[in-house]
């Protein structure tokens, strides 16, 4: 809330609910009901979840992959299907999706190319994006040359090469070791530091939301709804030390405990909730 | 620090471990052939066979330096018709091939017909296709060979394009690409192994049609004509040394192409090579 205050809006979703399969066929799913989410300039929000909850639905009607059959979402004061016309997007996904036919560099110079910018500047662009991610020297390799990490930190380096407004990342470290994992998000939060971009997450790591998070986002399944969202209160700047805070261990139990609310909730529950996870955001 | 993030993987038979390596893959077929051939040439001889039952390797080298201006000839004849075929047969493969990924309409319509023609056995066509093109010349095996060569060539360029990894469609589409660039940048790379696995199947095709084309009509001074009439005189040491010269335009086609296609799209080879 304080972010949406300093900077504004760069998302908001109202009433989005998400049915799959065609009506009347009897075989509809509601992968989503009635959320309502607002993303302000700079914050790092954590989707989180079970299987089946809607999160990564989600994170593609944000970002304009599927349109919600309910609600609308409005991404930088304009509907999310312009901001993507606009280029307004990073996307990130579980794999890096790198092009094999191109180097490292090309493969991050690619929505340079699309955008029509010339060479001279796409070059400079990539390079910069590269040392950011700190493969400044991997440029003229082959992404197959390369580490799963590594990979996936030449996709973070292409999708934050047009300056986007904001990055949708889906599970980018859910293939990745543990150690690997741990080694990356340390490496994303220095990156988001460093760019100020916004950034909306999914995962299915607690340690992982609350680490890198402003707001983590929990939602539970059938339908896939927000069910509280528990804003993180950690310093701003996390390092390796954040993980040994007892603040952080409190915030992962209260994120897991959170998940393991039954799901059958009743709405008006969950507006309780909603209210005390606030109040305790604000008092913090 | 790099040498143990970088997995490497393809490149290393091609640099300084490379060279040992390649004498390693390849003297063992080469002991194997030549054991092969000595062995030929004893049967032959401990078997006493007859020579029309099948002349020993010595027989056909002899035939073949004796007849070698002949063959000579007739195997550029022969190729020619072969290189026109393939020319054909791969550029309206490709191109019937990108027109259908493009169009839906083309895909739904021609696609049932060009499964079902790929089925037929065309080189059964030879006879028809001589009585419409002529016996006499070249064009009418270059037809047979380009009909056995589009279909597979079609179908991979079609697979090809169309068989893109979906979230690769998603990243292009979430910076609103346009169709084009989609195609350029992500489809037609991707075709690339798919058009070049067609292409070697392709090289045999259009041999093994011209030259059986060539049994049923066509000049003396084609490939096919020699070995039918030196057969039928039971000359066929000159028939088998014939054959190497078809063998080799066969093989040295298909060497051709996966010598273009390492040049084309070299990290095609690395991925089916390596372990993933």
């Amino acid at each position: 809330m304080k972010a949406a205050a300093r900077g504004g809006e760069v998302v908001r979703l109202e009433g989005v609910s998400m049915v799959f399969g065609a009506a009347g066929s009897g075989r509809q799913v509601e992968a989503l009901r009635d959320i309502d989410l607002a993303v302000g300039r700079g914050e790092f929000v954590s989707l989180i979840g079970p299987s089946g909850c809607g999160k990564s639905t989600l994170l593609r009607i944000v970002g304009d992959l599927v349109s919600p059959t309910g609600g609308t979402a409005t991404v930088n004061d304009k509907p999310a299907r312009q901001a993507r016309l606009d280029r307004d997007y990073g996307m990130v996904f579980q794999a890096p999706v790198l092009f094999d036919w191109r180097t490292v560099q090309k493969n991050v110079e690619l929505p340079l190319e699309i955008t029509g910018a010339p060479a001279g500047q796409r070059a400079a662009k990539a390079q910069a994006m590269l040392e950011l991610v700190e493969l400044a020297e991997f440029g003229g390799h082959r992404p197959w040359q390369l580490s799963g990490g590594m990979q996936q930190r030449v996709a973070i380096a292409r999708a934050l090469a047009l300056d986007p407004a904001i990055l949708l990342m889906d599970e980018p470290f859910g293939a990745l070791d543990e150690m690997t994992r741990e080694r990356m998000n340390l490496e994303l939060h220095r990156i988001w530091g460093q760019t100020g971009t916004t950034v909306i997450f999914v995962t299915h790591s607690i340690p992982e939301a609350v680490f890198l998070s402003t707001r983590v986002v929990v939602m539970s399944a059938r339908p896939g709804r927000i069910s509280t969202i528990v804003p993180i209160d950690l310093p701003r700047d996390r390092s390796v030390e954040t993980r040994e805070m007892e603040r952080y261990f409190k915030l992962v139990t209260e994120v897991r405990e959170a998940l393991r609310a039954p799901d059958g909730e009743s709405p008006g529950e969950r507006v309780e909730d909603l209210a005390r996870v606030q109040a305790e955001g604000l008092s913090a | 620090m790099t040498a143990d993030l970088l997995v490497e993987r393809g490149w290393r038979q091609r640099t300084s471990a490379g060279a040992a390596q390649q004498a390693r893959d390849i003297v063992p077929p080469v002991v194997a052939f030549v054991a092969l051939i000595v062995l030929w040439e004893v049967l032959v001889r401990a078997l006493n066979l007859k020579q029309f039952i099948l002349p020993g390797p010595l027989a056909i080298a002899a035939a073949w330096q004796e007849n070698l201006p002949v063959l000579v000839s007739a195997a550029t004849y022969t190729l020619g018709e072969i290189l026109a075929g393939l020319a054909i047969g791969v550029t309206a493969g490709i191109v019937v091939g990108a027109a259908a990924a493009r169009f839906g309409a083309i895909r739904g319509s021609l696609l049932p017909f060009a499964i079902v023609a790929n089925s037929v056995p065309i080189i059964a066509f030879a006879p028809i296709f001589n009585n419409w093109f002529g016996s006499d010349n070249q064009f009418s095996k270059a037809m047979i060979a380009a009909v056995l060569v589009f279909f597979p060539v079609m179908i991979n360029t079609l697979r090809g394009l169309l068989n893109v990894d979906p979230a690769a469609l998603e990243l292009l589409r979430s910076y609103a690409a346009p169709e084009r660039t989609v195609f350029r940048s992500l489809r037609v790379p991707n075709s690339l192994p798919f058009i070049f696995t067609a292409l070697r199947v392709a090289t045999t095709l259009a041999t093994i049609g011209a030259i059986v084309s060539e049994y049923f009509a066509a000049p003396r001074g084609s490939l096919g004509q020699y070995i039918a009439t030196q057969s039928a005189f039971l000359a066929f040491e000159r028939s088998w040394a014939a054959i190497v010269f078809a063998a080799a335009i066969g093989i040295g086609l298909y060497l051709f192409v996966v010598a273009l296609e390492r040049v084309v799209s070299p990290w095609a080879r690395v991925q089916t090579a390596g372990d993933q």
